[in-house]
């Protein structure tokens, strides 16, 4: 159940995102550009989701377990640190560049776009490199052996 | 400033985002996670997780939804004028971020905010600010 909950819950996001627009680059791109001409449809996209998921997670709030019995597991963390500014920072970059970001990625990569698949294939190796640091950090004895 | 008013689409933007924010809703109220992307996809890479299926399954369901939607409309294609070497810089920049940062997007952006997580305010907000600056240097400082 939970996997076929799953496998709904992103084929409707990867729907909104085509409806939307948000899957071209370029789309993305006109609204992260605020000294040309500025395209301001991701704000638009923004807005409606924020609307109906705020509702989802109000009632979701009030749970202990989910509706097919999952135990909820929204997350917890309060603090604002370096790791959040600094990452949300490195990410803005990434995404300011090419007008990619994760969904809207894996999205064009069904579409068969080639590049979509260059820039999903650097972002799994970019989280990939993400673990294996963490995982140094959080293993010292493997470092000297 | 100035609006272009030929790309501008409040409708298909506002109507994609009902949808994306009923998929993040569906997901909290039965899953009980949020829908962040970049957490999913990252829990992927980690073997010891126990929890591949469902990850995969999202993933599967994004990347299918152009099959899907191609059943009711034509499915638009995406304008990509990044070259490679951007693509790459770009993809390792997003990926070893949004890890770092816990978030993208989604789980930030969209969960977030509705969340009303003060976390994720300044991740979004750091995250956008770091995307206007980008985009103002590329097309605007060095003329790309």
């Amino acid at each position: 159940m939970l996997v076929l909950a799953s496998l709904l819950s992103g084929l409707v996001f990867g729907l909104g995102l085509i409806a939307s627009g948000m899957t071209n680059p370029a789309k993305v791109l006109g609204f992260l550009d605020l000294g040309g001409t500025w395209d301001p449809s991701l704000a638009f996209v923004m807005a409606g989701a924020i609307a109906v998921a705020s509702v989802g997670f109000a009632i979701s709030r009030k749970r202990t377990t989910s509706l097919i019995g999952a135990a909820m597991k929204l997350p917890t963390a309060q603090h604002i640190d370096r790791r959040l500014v600094v990452g949300s920072a490195v990410f803005g970059v990434g995404w300011g560049i090419a007008g990619f970001c994760p969904g809207p990625a894996l999205v064009a990569l069904g579409l068969g776009e080639i590049k979509a698949l260059v820039f999903v294939a650097a972002m799994l190796a970019g989280m990939g490199i993400f673990e294996l640091i963490e995982r140094r950090k959080s293993t010292p004895s493997l470092r000297s052996a | 400033m100035t609006i272009d008013w030929s790309a501008f689409t409040p409708w298909s933007a506002l109507s994609g985002g009902v949808l994306i924010g009923v998929a993040a809703a569906m997901f909290a109220l039965l899953n009980g996670r949020v829908a962040g992307i970049s957490g999913i996809v990252g829990g992927l890479l980690k073997p010891a997780s126990g929890d591949i299926a469902w990850r995969a399954a999202f993933v599967l369901g994004l990347v299918g939804a152009p099959l899907v939607y191609a059943l009711v409309a034509t499915v638009p294609r995406p304008r990509i004028d990044a070259g490679y070497a951007t693509l790459v810089l770009a993809g390792l920049l997003v990926g070893i971020g949004t890890r770092y940062g816990a978030g993208c997007t989604s789980g930030h952006g969209v969960c977030g905010l509705s969340r009303l997580s003060p976390r994720s305010l300044v991740a979004t907000l750091t995250f956008m600010a770091a995307g206007f600056v980008t985009v103002f240097l590329v097309r605007h400082l060095f003329g790309f």
